[in-house]
């Protein structure tokens, strides 16, 4: 390609972004943005239909993901994707539903709907990006910070003991857990492949710089720093025990497929129970 | 020794929160008043304060630490905005339900939807039937000063109801000032032990805390609740006076500005009222007769003070910075509207709406309502009375 026409070439990811909202807010090396590239090469690859596809996140640096993909999406308030994302799968069946959003959100204040939707199996797809910290506040300590990184609200390191999202997911009743890094591109896009065509709650975790507050107040470096220590301290070990997958301060990070597995999702259950009860009297819902 | 420093709306409020050192506070981020809690955490972190610090993983959770933390006997507080009080709703009613003098710092801010997160008085506004005393503060140092005495009128033994201490987010938790901070063992003093009355952790008396409460004697139980904020405006009278005293800036439920021989005025609260005030003495020059009535005190409701103070206006404008859909005006106008219904000689009064979302309130806004004001005090009639100030049409 002559280099006028690179400068001519559109971005890639055009089609699937509503260009008028970028430049987006993201920092320069924050790694949300990688986690968005490799969904909308998933999307192009899953071939899904397009007006099929929704998306929902909560509020954070992450929710802002809902406002640039230019697919039916819904910016919800903090803690409330899961619910909404409940919501929508129910009301119309044939929706692929995504709830993409932040650790804070999806663990923290929204962390009971997590459960709840996973124990139920609703058929919805969680891509969390966890940068170990409430990221658009400011940084302060969340539920995911690893033990003893600094945080705005921990000034001297954390002292409380975090969630690890893989087990609470697999303990909880998730049919496909997953978690990688935002290095591992092809991996994630190839994961979120597989759970968009996979009825049941799924949960991609995706580990990801926060350049601005978790790195620097930690001094850890830029992006690229971060990105050195993924490459450092990653291990693919698929099928790894979720109990064994805890994330130490700059530890090492267990990534990998961790569970995939069938269960009749809600409607599935529902559908089934009615008829046992109702007979033909039931109308099967979302068939 | 008292001191001037230059700090922001949060950091004032921080500020008084290390020289009063409650027992506990628990609280979750959100902008616009993330950073009261980030620096409390920093001087926990330092060792300026002793109290616990909790960051529990909600507002509703944070109430609710607060809620268990009162009712152990602590002297707790929070922080919060928009959101995170709309998200609190439930536990605002049950703090006050028990008589838990709880205190709350709350950064006024829109709220969803559509998401905004500048300043208006949505959240307040939306909780002013929980049962809480609600301050509100035009500046630092009022926030300053409104957050210190809050302690002195929720404590009160005749009042034990908890309070919340407004400040307008960004405009007044984002604006450096240079504030009068007084003596940390001054202040220390003047705030005073807390002495709960019905501590839980007091193991000789074994009761329980919130049970269930019928048709036999909810009622009643409602009753006294009610009586305990009925019973704070003389507390804040006081303590007002003395904090003026020992402070020199003494406090009443509202201040008046130019108020002598006018014959119109402006009421509005928070730090849209220092703006006024730079409108109310251009207009002066002008020879205008116009004055302005900060509310201070929204809950409980100074009625008859501020009746007694507008009834021989010809024309008052209240504004408010939320709106009631649906309602006649929005809140601040209809209590005053309804305080002053008693008296045969009042004023005409009619409301607007300004600054949602943070939409910007400027001297020649204030003008324009003044103009307004001349044309309804001129002809004795009102056009509308209800409208809205900066608004594209
Ligand atoms: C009820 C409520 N409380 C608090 C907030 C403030 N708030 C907005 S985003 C956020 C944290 C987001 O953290 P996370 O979900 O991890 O996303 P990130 O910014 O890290 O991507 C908080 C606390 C809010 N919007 N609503
Ligand atoms: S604050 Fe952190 S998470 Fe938010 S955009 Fe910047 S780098 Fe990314
Ligand atoms: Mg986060």
């Amino acid at each position: 390609m002559k280099k006028e026409d690179r400068l001519e070439s559109k971005n890639p990811m055009e089609g699937f972004l509503r260009m008028d909202r970028i430049p987006h807010i993201w920092c320069p090396g924050c790694g949300i943005g990688t986690v968005v590239t490799s969904f909308t090469e998933a999307l192009k690859k899953s071939k899904l239909d397009l007006d099929k596809v929704a998306v929902v996140s909560g509020i954070g640096c992450t929710g802002r993901v809902a406002g640039y993909v230019k697919l039916d999406s819904f910016h919800t308030t903090h803690g409330r994707a899961v619910p909404f994302a409940t919501g929508l799968k129910l009301a119309n069946p044939d929706l692929k539903v995504v709830v993409f959003s932040g650790d804070g959100d999806i663990f923290g204040i929204g962390g009971n709907h997590f459960i709840h939707a996973a124990r139920r199996n609703m058929d919805i797809l969680i891509i969390c990006v966890n940068n170990f910290n409430y990221a658009m506040t400011g940084g302060q300590v969340a539920a995911t910070t690893p033990m003893e990184a600094n945080a705005s609200t921990a000034p001297y390191g954390n002292f409380e003991f975090a969630f690890s999202l893989p087990y609470l997911a697999e303990a909880a009743g998730a049919t496909y857990v997953a978690r990688w890094t935002s290095l591992h591109l092809r991996r994630v896009t190839k994961s979120i492949q597989e759970a968009l065509a996979k009825p049941g709650f799924s949960l991609i975790e995706v580990i990801t710089p926060c350049v601005t507050l978790y790195a620097r107040r930690n001094r850890l470096g830029d992006g690229l720093n971060l990105l050195k220590y993924y490459y450092d301290k990653s291990v693919i070990e698929h099928g790894a025990d979720t109990r064994t997958l805890d994330i130490s301060y700059q530890g090492k990070l267990v990534v990998g497929k961790f569970v995939d597995k069938e269960k009749p999702t809600f409607l599935d259950r529902m559908n089934e129970h009615m008829t046992k009860i109702l007979g033909d009297k039931y109308v099967k819902y979302g068939e | 020794m008292s001191t001037l420093k230059t700090l922001n709306g949060n950091q004032t409020i921080a500020e008084a929160v290390r020289q009063i050192d409650p027992d506990v506070l628990a609280a979750y981020p959100i902008t616009p008043s993330t950073a009261i809690v980030e620096t409390i955490a920093k001087f926990k972190a330092d060792g300026l304060i002793t109290g616990e610090f909790v960051c529990p993983e909600s507002e509703h959770s944070a109430m609710s630490v607060c809620i268990g933390s009162a009712s152990a006997g602590g002297r707790v507080m929070t922080a919060t905005a928009s959101q995170g009080l709309a998200l609190m709703w439930e536990m605002l009613y049950i703090a006050a339900g028990l008589r838990l003098p709880i205190i709350a710092a709350i950064v006024n801010r829109s709220l969803s939807a559509p998401i905004n997160i500048h300043g208006d008085h949505s959240d307040t506004m939306g909780a002013r039937d929980a049962g809480w005393i609600q301050i509100y503060s035009e500046n630092c140092q009022e926030a300053y000063d409104n957050f210190i005495q809050a302690f002195r009128i929720a404590e009160h033994l005749d009042v034990r109801t908890p309070t919340l201490v407004g400040l307008d987010g960004f405009i007044i938790s984002h604006s450096m000032e240079v504030i009068q901070v007084e003596d940390d063992q001054i202040v220390k003093e003047f705030v005073g032990e807390y002495q709960p009355v019905y501590p839980l952790l007091d193991t000789s008396r074994k009761f329980t805390v919130g049970p269930i409460d019928f048709t036999d004697y909810y009622f009643e139980h409602k009753r006294n609740q009610i009586e305990g904020i009925e019973n704070a405006p003389p507390v804040i009278e006081q303590v007002g006076k003395e904090f003026g005293e020992k402070f020199g800036r003494a406090y009443g439920f509202f201040e008046e500005y130019r108020m002598d021989d006018a014959e119109t005025c402006i009421v509005v609260m928070s730090s849209a009222a220092g703006t006024c005030k730079d409108a109310i003495d251009e207009l002066r020059e002008e020879g205008k007769r116009i004055g302005l009535l900060k509310p201070r005190v929204f809950r409980p409701f100074p009625d008859k003070k501020i009746a007694e103070a507008l009834k021989n206006m010809n024309a008052v404008a209240v504004l408010d910075r939320c709106s009631s859909p649906g309602a006649f005006g929005a809140p601040l106008f209809t209590e005053i509207r309804n305080a002053l219904y008693d008296y045969d000689q009042r004023p005409k009064v009619v409301n607007y709406v300004y600054g949602l979302g943070g939409r910007d309130i400027r001297v020649e806004h204030f003008k324009e309502v003044a103009e307004e004001l001349d044309k309804i005090a001129g002809t004795g009639k009102v056009e509308k009375i209800y409208s809205y100030v900066n608004l594209r049409e």
